[in-house]
């Protein structure tokens, strides 16, 4: 290795630096509070655990996704978390064991084996809120207005919400009874909204006219409020559980429009986002510049089963690191440059104007950078016998 | 003023296609495009640009959000794995086959095929769906040499009349896809431009539609 690459990072693995770190930490103490404003009890997960319940429910994207490592004490295959949410999850069915609902909110580094560059790269900070134990809409509401709630306390403003509901594609499939490989082809091409390719595979392989009829206009299904107008002529005739997630997403719409008109909603009833885990309603909150979404969430219910409490679950995450380049401020230079001096009361008025919640910076002997360099505003002066607080003199 | 549009077409023969289908939704650039160096160019409809890419950083640029809506062939979409894309419309053109292609006469043995490509992933993901260990070797241009000068025994590329191989003593063998060229949307823009971008998916499916039955009656 030259010296010229020492101070390389792996790809994908950032380091945050002032002033951005402390946005990101001032945004993550706000929210947190936020949270617990709302009843959520704060956990941290442990930042690596053993394979099988790390990976439990959910699916092979989260596989390769998972930095692997061997447990020198047993042998048995550690991963780095890469999602916290299977952690919390495990969490609520076995270490809490709580009765009723239960609400726990977390703020973790993850790692990530393969970089997305549009997901925060390799180490993202996952922020994020887990509600367990409601299998109502209610539940999934209030999910969805802290979500909002965090990205107007992160500064977003004009945001987009695209809201869909897996329980429709999962019901047309077990109606439809397809063969595992067709299925696949189905997904894959309505994942991309390749209507025409849809099309083509349901006139292929969907004999039922109404069902086909419904399964075609699935990816047609995506707009703003008016879809779920549409969706209710196009499934007039479908199974109970359509009707009642199209319930849900009215009850939804409906809690949104009233509470938050400031929202653009745009469902989509063909996202399919998750399927290997989410159940239910989901939703992606967008902000207009980033080309990824800045909060996700939805319905899990079921991921408790493998440690032996299946439970009703939704939730949502971000990435902390992405969000807080929502908040553009400058950073505002409001310190105190103090003099080496060393008394005339000097440390205690340090001290108390620490306590009051300044910012004070004390000059180093010899040093050769300014108050200006330490972004400071004003500076500590002795006069009349005192330590007065002045502006610098420029 | 809103950001603007940013629709991100593929250089060469799908650009020529593909202008009468955007001008048919009303998007025309201001300027020709070929007398110009610029690679960003305003166009009739307000507030929509268009840049000018090399086909296979187009699923990138949409991807990533750069670009909003892009234009590219199957082909590279197939190749980049385009995941986190939207593929709404079929634009019916520049079609071709993706293809395996030998010299004629000879019949690739059991062991393992040395295959020359540019798709190397798409290859990868063929050959080992056959059941084939295939050892994939990148080109970037000229593939119908490779046979001939004992680097591969096998290529996989685009077909178009055939003529190229036939002049080099070689013949297609298996299809590996049908290539057409796709209109491809942004997950993001899709939600956060809905608005704009689904009455232009509209109009180009329309133009679409509309040059299939001209081609038919004429």
């Amino acid at each position: 290795m030259t010296i010229a690459d020492r101070w390389l990072l792996p790809d994908g693995m950032d380091e945050v630096l002032p002033p951005q770190a402390l946005r990101m930490e001032s945004l993550r103490r706000g929210l947190m509070d936020l949270y617990y404003r709302w009843g959520y009890d704060l956990v941290m997960p442990p930042p690596v655990e053993f394979l099988d319940s790390l990976l439990t429910g959910a699916g092979t994207d989260l596989d390769l996704q998972t930095f692997k490592l061997t447990d020198q004490l047993t042998g048995r295959l550690m991963g780095a978390s890469a999602d916290v949410t299977p952690q919390v999850a495990r969490m609520d069915a076995h270490s809490l064991r709580r009765q009723g609902p239960v609400r726990l909110c977390y703020c973790a580094h993850v790692l990530r084996a393969r970089a997305d560059e549009h997901q925060g790269g390799r180490s993202p900070v996952q922020a994020g809120l887990e509600l367990f134990g409601h299998a109502g809409i209610e539940a999934d509401i209030e999910i969805v207005k802290l979500a909002l709630a965090s990205l107007s306390f992160a500064g977003a403003n004009d945001v987009h919400l695209a809201i869909g509901h897996i329980g429709i594609y999962r019901a047309l499939a077990e109606e439809a009874r397809l063969e595992d490989d067709v299925e696949s082809l189905i997904f894959e091409a309505l994942e991309r909204k390749a209507v025409s390719e849809v099309d083509a595979l349901i006139e292929q392989y969907i004999e039922d006219v109404s069902l086909a009829a419904m399964f075609k206009q699935l990816p047609r299904l995506h707009g703003s409020v008016e879809v779920l107008e549409r969706a209710r002529k196009v499934f007039a005739n479908g199974s109970p559980a359509i009707i009642e997630a199209l319930d849900q997403l009215t009850s939804l719409q409906n809690v949104l429009s009233a509470a938050h008109d400031d929202v653009t909603l745009y469902f989509d009833l063909a996202e399919l986002r998750g399927y290997q885990y989410h159940t239910g309603l989901v939703f992606a909150a967008y902000v207009p510049g980033y080309g990824q979404a800045l909060v996700k969430g939805g319905r899990y219910d079921d991921t408790g089963r493998a440690f032996g409490r299946p439970r009703p679950a939704t939730g949502c995450s971000m990435d902390l690191k992405q969000l807080a380049t929502l908040c553009q401020r400058a950073p505002s230079h409001d310190g105190i440059w103090a003099p080496t001096d060393d008394d005339n009361g000097l440390s205690q008025r340090i001290h108390a104007l620490r306590d009051a919640g300044e910012r004070v910076v004390q000059q180093l002997p010899g040093q050769s950078t300014d108050a200006l360099a330490h972004f400071c505003d004003r500076q500590l002066i002795h006069r009349d016998g005192a330590w007065q607080v002045e502006p610098l003199a420029n | 003023m809103s950001k603007p549009l940013i629709l991100a077409l593929s250089k060469g023969r799908i650009l020529k296609e593909t202008l009468p289908l955007l001008a048919a939704a009303g998007i025309e650039p201001l300027e020709p495009l070929d007398k110009s160096r610029k690679l960003l160019f305003d166009t009739t409809l307000e507030n929509v640009k268009l840049v000018i890419l090399r086909a296979v950083d187009v699923p990138t640029y949409v991807q990533m959000g750069a670009a909003d809506v892009g234009v590219a062939g199957k082909d590279v979409l197939l190749e980049h794995g385009a995941q986190g894309l939207y593929e709404p419309l079929d634009l019916d053109i520049s079609r071709c086959r993706l293809m395996t292609a030998g010299i004629e006469g000879v019949t690739p043995g059991r062991a393992r095929r040395r295959v020359a490509t540019k798709f190397v992933n798409i290859a990868r993901r063929y050959y080992s769906g056959l059941g084939i260990q295939a050892e994939v070797i990148k080109l970037y241009g000229a593939m119908e040499l490779a046979p001939l000068m004992n680097l591969a025994d096998e290529i996989v590329d685009i077909v178009d009349t055939g003529n190229t191989l036939r002049a080099n003593g070689m013949a297609p063998r298996e299809l590996i896809a049908d290539i057409s060229t796709r209109l491809v949307v942004n997950k993001a823009s899709m939600t956060v431009e809905h608005a704009r971008l689904g009455p232009l998916i509209e109009r180009m499916g329309q133009a679409v539609e509309a040059r299939r039955y001209s081609d038919m009656s004429s």
